[in-house]
């Protein structure tokens, strides 16, 4: 046996290019450190210290894919790692939208979590990881890889939204998408295994050229890859029909969880959809277009419909979510390179403003009493006139979400519907212009309690002092002047940067459209 | 048609093991004490160490057996002894008439989708790369699939692993954490 192992060629190593998976480098190796750290100078002793090393390698991650960008620009993209990853625009692209996601959620969630989870690295060292997986994701160029992103950015997700376990409604949360997301990743493996039996490899590249240079007379093996594959990003995306857990999770995960969350899961799947779809079945179009239609509509009109039935603001804006999936699916099934753009530029838009919205949320929470619990509707009327500051910031990203002008919520919406439009799909815009106006209902529902003069809930002398001065509840979180500095400048920053690029949509267009797809 | 393909031997040595997965399966699902159904999960599993021999993935196997059917079951029977060997399982389908019908329509359905599949007309990709090795040992094809093709997908799993282990610790602390609060604080030190 030893004999016939040293009598084959020497196994050649496919060259590693460092500079292409610098990204995951510098988020993983961060990750290491804050643990390694925190196994050294102890774990409660430093909160900061690990935030800042999260920050800055959020930061430094960043830098690395604008640079990326740069030189992709200068040479061209190229395959990587014996094909398996795929340095390009779009990955460069994906990658700062993931910087900027995770540099928000580092300054305004710690804070908040640390009431829930303690002081520890835990946090912090969960956000790398997941962030990791996003970025896996994003540059995946193989089937195998985009499944393993996938897992990486799951379970760093399931063990965040389970850190509330001794609230029952947080456990149920965490159990549901564990074992729902379990279910998922396994259909999308059964999809990948189809398409590898019909195609002979699991490369998008090579796929790609096999589909190109045979016709397959009965493609049934191929068609129901193709369908379990769609069906497993859906449920990371959370499209109707395949949105059920989402609510419960939204409901049930720290507030700062669900923010990054809602922003995560969905740049890392709709990259992965966007890429393996363009790339790898561009040819089997005229099949998975009806699919990605449907799904997209379905998610425009209940994400749309049943929000407006909601009076808990965090189920409300896991049904909104479910909205925008529907949006970012218009770029989709464009499936040309200015539908992979105008996602882009909403998958960057919605981030940010949904990091911000439920950093607000948390702030409200602690006004309230409620650690990182849920919140109704009733909870928040009068806000105007307790916390000015807070109801304006959060009207702002409320409304830019509805896609009011001057946001950048209303160019993002704009653009997904014109790619539609591009290649006549009349009807389809009419639909996501419709469930527009509706979204705007319940957003609008929402900015009017804010600022409602009528007090049901709260009585008059109540009404004079925020609820946290009123005391009575002390399981409530006290946030020291300093942990609101990070938590203030990450809010600002996300309703800065929602209102610059509404004002000035040319400069992010840029960016975006510098993230072609290559293959 | 399945005898022009492989011999006589090889073809009842493939029925009995497909027998004694089938087997294992049915009874994994029927049986009323967690104990027994570990058990018949080792006796699929064997069988489909069978199936991989007579493939001529004899390293395949030995993965099956050692890691799957050795180590992997092991760690449910612990799991089970602690928990109790004598309860009876509260969520087995045995006993429940609407469960059983409705387990039963959707294995139908795979069923039938694996016969569609399976009947030839259908799988028209690429050639089937299943089947007997041409050249080269078990593990010097498997490391170069591994080391070439498959690196960074091989390197990934040491990622998947570290947040495996990561959040493994952080729910259980959260666990301990539920059960005596107090325990959980003075713990930490």
């Amino acid at each position: 046996m030893f004999g016939s192992l040293v009598s084959q060629l020497p196994i050649r190593l496919p060259s590693i290019s460092y500079q292409a998976i610098g990204p995951e480098l510098i988020l993983f190796g961060a990750a290491l450190v804050v643990l390694a750290l925190s196994a050294t100078v102890g774990r409660r002793e430093h909160p900061q210290l690990y935030r800042g090393i999260g920050l800055f390698a959020a930061v430094a991650e960043g830098a690395w894919s604008a640079n990326l960008l740069r030189l992709i620009d200068q040479h061209g993209p190229s395959l990587a790692i014996a094909g398996a990853i795929s340095n390009d625009g779009f990955s460069a692209v994906v990658g700062i939208i993931v910087a900027a996601a995770l540099v928000l959620t580092m300054l305004i969630g710690p804070g908040f979590v640390e009431s829930v989870a303690g002081q520890g690295p835990e946090f912090v060292t969960l956000l790398l990881l997941s962030a990791t997986g996003a970025i896996v994701m994003a540059q995946a160029n193989d089937l195998i890889v985009v499944f393993l992103g996938l897992e990486i950015l799951s379970i760093a997700l399931y063990v965040m939204v389970g850190f509330r376990l001794r609230d029952g409604l947080s456990r149920e949360a965490a159990f549901k998408y564990f074992i729902l997301g379990g279910f998922s990743s396994a259909v999308f493996l059964y999809g990948v295994a189809l398409v590898y039996g019909a195609t002979g490899s699991t490369n998008l590249v090579k796929i790609a050229a096999f589909l190109s240079s045979h016709v397959l007379i009965n493609n049934g093996v191929l068609l129901f890859g193709i369908a379990l594959i769609l069906v497993g990003f859906g449920f990371k995306v959370s499209a109707v029909p395949f949105h059920v857990w989402s609510p419960d999770v939204y409901q049930g995960a720290p507030t700062s969880v669900t923010g990054y969350m809602a922003a995560m899961a969905k740049i890392a799947a709709f990259a992965a959809l966007l890429r393996v779809m363009m790339v790898a079945f561009h040819l089997q179009l005229e099949f998975w277009r009806p699919i990605v239609i449907a799904l997209a509509v379905l998610s425009l009109v209940f994400g749309a419909v049943f929000a407006l039935r909601q009076r808990e603001i965090k189920r409300m804006l896991a049904y909104s979510s479910i909205n925008h999936a529907g949006f970012i699916l218009l770029g989709v099934l464009a499936a040309t390179s200015g539908g992979v753009r105008d996602s882009l530029f909403y998958l960057g838009a919605y981030s940010v403003m949904v990091i911000g919205t439920f950093g607000l949320i948390s702030l409200i929470q602690v006004d309230a009493g409620k650690v990182e619990g849920s919140l109704s509707l009733d909870d928040v009327r009068g806000l105007g006139r307790r916390r000015p500051a807070v109801a304006v910031l959060l009207a702002i990203l409320i409304l830019a979400q509805a896609g009011a002008p001057f946001t950048s919520g209303f160019i993002a919406k704009f653009s997904v519907i014109t790619a539609v439009i591009s290649v006549n799909e009349y009807w389809i815009a009419v639909v996501a212009m419709v469930t527009a106006a509706v979204a705007a209902a319940f957003y609008l529902r929402l900015v009017l309690a804010l600022f409602s003069k009528d007090e049901a809930e709260v009585g008059v002398g109540d009404a004079l002092y925020p609820v946290a001065v009123r005391g009575g509840s002390d399981q409530g979180l006290r946030l020291s002047t300093a942990s609101l500095v990070p938590i203030w400048i990450g809010i600002w920053a996300s309703v800065a940067i929602t209102v610059f690029f509404g004002l000035f949509p040319t400069l992010l267009l840029d960016l975006v459209s510098r993230g072609k797809i290559f293959y | 048609m399945i005898a022009t393909v492989i011999s006589v031997p090889q073809l009842i040595v493939f029925i009995v093991s497909v027998v004694i997965i089938a087997i294992g399966g049915v009874g994994l699902l029927s049986a009323r004490y967690p104990v027994h159904a570990a058990l018949f999960l080792v006796m699929t599993l064997f069988g489909v160490a069978v199936l991989f021999i007579e493939e001529g993935a004899e390293f395949l196997a030995a993965v099956q057996v050692v890691v799957y059917a050795g180590a992997v079951v092991v760690l449910f029977l612990f799991v089970i002894m602690l928990l109790g060997v004598d309860r009876e399982e509260i969520t087995s389908f045995a006993g429940d008439t609407v469960r059983v019908a409705l387990a039963g329509v959707g294995v139908a359905l795979i069923l039938a989708e694996l016969f569609i599949v399976a009947t030839g007309a259908w799988v028209t990709g690429a050639h089937a790369v299943a089947g007997k090795l041409s050249a080269g040992s078990n593990i010097g094809v498997l490391a170069r699939s591994v080391f070439t093709t498959y690196l960074l997908p091989f390197e990934l799993t040491a990622a998947l692993l570290v947040i495996a282990v990561v959040g493994a610790v952080i729910l259980s602390r959260r666990m301990s954490g539920v059960a005596q609060p107090r325990a959980h604080e003075s713990r930490e030190v």
